[in-house]
């Protein structure tokens, strides 16, 4: 196993980390962060509670929002042959966003279990998405890169119509809760984080150990089968593993696009196609560069924040273009 | 006498409502090479196909080692039956070393893991195949003939005691041609596998296969020796063009289309 890569990928992991916590309305000087990050507590108590009431807890949602998406971008991208699948533009990130968005205006316990209850309604929303998508797509037996992505733009954009609709019609509290489907992480507080995790986890970890069977479908199914893959349940396992990745994510952060499409491209050019190497190193990047865009997304307006998910389409569509015209040219996918 | 490692017993296959194979029956002893010819549309590939469990057989069954392929696993399939398909699409930026490892699947534990023996093989494959020097290359650089032995390291990489290959020769030079299938004999003799090829041109079955059969509308017409098989009249019936069977240089027969009234035209 070559090791530079994840050395590279977890050091940018760790600057971003430290940058998120450093970087906010409120100034923080670098000592006294950093004797509040290793536990001292004879401190102003403004920054402490900034710091790990705040900061920290919104800090380690955005990494694993950020993780799941690019994780599931590349599995995605593995899974459908398609260099340009992203859980945003296939469809999946909005279908999951109204599966989320029907749970909470039915009732919205707030207590850890009710939090639970969010992601799991966006999961089977984004594998009803993923169905309707797939078939609407699919032609004969084969899988055209161009119609994968128009069907998820419209189911998407007929997903995101719904859920503008169920958010201007709810009131009060509910429509304050749903603001950060527009893209914002702005939820904060450890519950979030921790309703999130043991999805995102189970996601992960489900697609970080897919990379040898993502690389065998690579030479299409027929040579997969005569490889001695199980073709058919596969595809199954890596469709609900990124699936459940992406509804977690959405459910607490909304729909973040092009993030799982910029991210694994990247780690292709640098390190190679190969999906063990490609899953860990989406994973461990996709946080880095979420975190990265979610602090240039606190400071470029300060003291208003713009939504994360404007700051990753302004970079996401012009590479998404880019990629466009070089798949057609088939030079490195 | 060599062991029968593959018998294929009166195996028909449909595609909807066209017969592809019509009650088939084959057998391939270990240690030999058997050539598969027919004109196009005979069945060839979909035989390659049944027996590597892609298309599902509608009648008969297919034993591999004395076991019946249609009750296995598709990774106890793949541990007994190999493919080698054509080099078309393959994905471009992986490297040699990474593609011939994928023959590895059928063997790997439920986590994937790559252990020691599966570099192992993989080496050896990849040096069996004459492509070890290309190992850190990317598949997308290499040329037809030498992907071609790329994708034969990979079903050697699975260590399969049947090999099945599919037109391995059909976008190669002359030179990759004989290379490869000088390859491939070789296999079959020193290493012992069982190999059924698929082949367009008959005058290289002639001089590598051990025996032959003749596919012509998803029935066997014929099977024997290469020059049992390569006979004038049957292939004219069964090509539909009147053909000439010479004795050729090396001793093998050499098959040439008769000479007709039009072919003095140009």
């Amino acid at each position: 196993m070559k090791v530079q890569p994840y050395l590279v990928a977890s050091a940018l992991l760790v600057a971003a980390l430290m940058l998120s916590v450093a970087v906010g309305s409120v100034y923080i000087p670098p000592g006294t962060l950093v004797r509040i990050l290793v536990g001292e507590r004879d401190l102003p108590v403004a920054f402490t509670t900034i710091v790990l009431e705040l900061r920290l807890p919104r800090t380690a949602l955005v990494a694993l929002v950020g993780a799941a998406l690019a994780g599931s971008g590349a599995a995605y991208q593995g899974l459908f042959r398609n260099p340009l699948a992203d859980p945003y533009l296939i469809g999946v990130a909005s279908g999951a966003g109204l599966g989320a968005v029907l749970a909470l205006s039915v009732r919205w316990p707030y207590t850890l279990a009710g939090l639970m209850a969010v992601p799991l309604a966006a999961f089977i929303a984004a594998l009803l998405t993923v169905v309707v998508v797939v078939s609407l797509a699919r032609s004969g037996r084969a899988l055209p890169a161009a119609n994968l992505i128009l069907a998820g733009v419209a189911v998407g954009a007929f997903a995101t119509a719904l859920t503008s609709f169920l958010m201007l019609r709810s009131q009060g509290d509910l429509r304050r809760a749903l603001v950060w489907l527009l893209g914002g992480a702005t939820l904060s507080g450890w519950l979030y984080f921790l309703a999130a995790l043991p999805y995102v986890g189970l996601g992960l970890v489900t697609l970080v150990f897919s990379g040898h069977p993502l690389n065998v479908l690579q030479f299409g199914d027929e040579q997969a089968q005569q490889l001695g893959l199980p073709v058919a349940r596969v595809r199954m396992v890596v469709i609900a593993a990124a699936s459940l990745a992406t509804a977690a994510a959405v459910a607490f952060s909304g729909v973040i696009g092009f993030l799982g499409l910029i991210v694994p491209h990247l780690i292709r050019l640098v390190w190679g196609g190969d999906y063990r190497r490609l899953v860990p190193l989406s994973i461990l990047m996709g946080a880095a560069f979420l975190l990265a865009a979610d602090v240039l997304a606190r400071v470029v307006l300060a003291p208003q924040e713009l939504p994360v998910g404007v700051v990753t389409a302004l970079a996401g569509a012009p590479f998404f273009l880019w990629i466009l015209r070089r798949s057609r040219k088939q030079e490195y996918w | 006498m060599s062991p029968i490692m593959l018998e294929v017993q009166s195996v028909s296959v449909a595609y909807g409502q066209r017969l592809a194979l019509r009650g088939l029956s084959l057998r391939l002893d270990a240690g030999s090479v058997l050539g598969l010819i027919g004109p196009n549309g005979a069945g060839k590939t979909t035989l390659i196909r049944a027996i590597s469990g892609v298309v599902p057989i509608g009648s008969g069954r297919i034993l591999a080692a004395g076991r019946d392929l249609a009750l296995l696993r598709p990774a106890e399939r793949a541990r007994l039956v190999a493919v080698v398909p054509q080099a078309h699409n393959l994905p471009a930026a992986y490297t040699v070393w990474e593609t011939v490892l994928l023959g590895r699947t059928p063997h790997l534990n439920w986590l994937g893991q790559i252990l020691p023996k599966d570099e192992a093989r993989t080496e050896w494959a990849l040096r069996r195949a004459q492509a070890l020097e290309l190992a850190d290359r990317p598949i997308g650089e290499l040329s037809s003939g030498e992907q071609q032995r790329v994708l034969l390291a990979r079903a050697l990489a699975q260590a399969a005691p049947v090999l099945l290959l599919d037109e391995p020769t059909a976008n190669l030079d002359l030179q990759y041609q004989v290379k490869l299938m000088e390859l491939v004999c070789d296999l079959a003799h020193r290493e012992g596998l069982a190999v059924l090829a698929a082949l367009h041109d008959l005058n290289l079955m002639a001089r590598y296969a051990d025996r032959a059969a003749l596919l012509v509308q998803g029935e066997l017409c014929a099977e024997g020796t290469p020059a049992e098989v390569l006979d004038a009249e049957v292939l004219s019936r069964a090509y539909q063009l009147p053909v000439q069977v010479l004795p050729g240089p090396s001793g093998a027969p050499l098959v040439v289309p008769a000479a007709t009234p039009s072919s003095h035209m140009t």
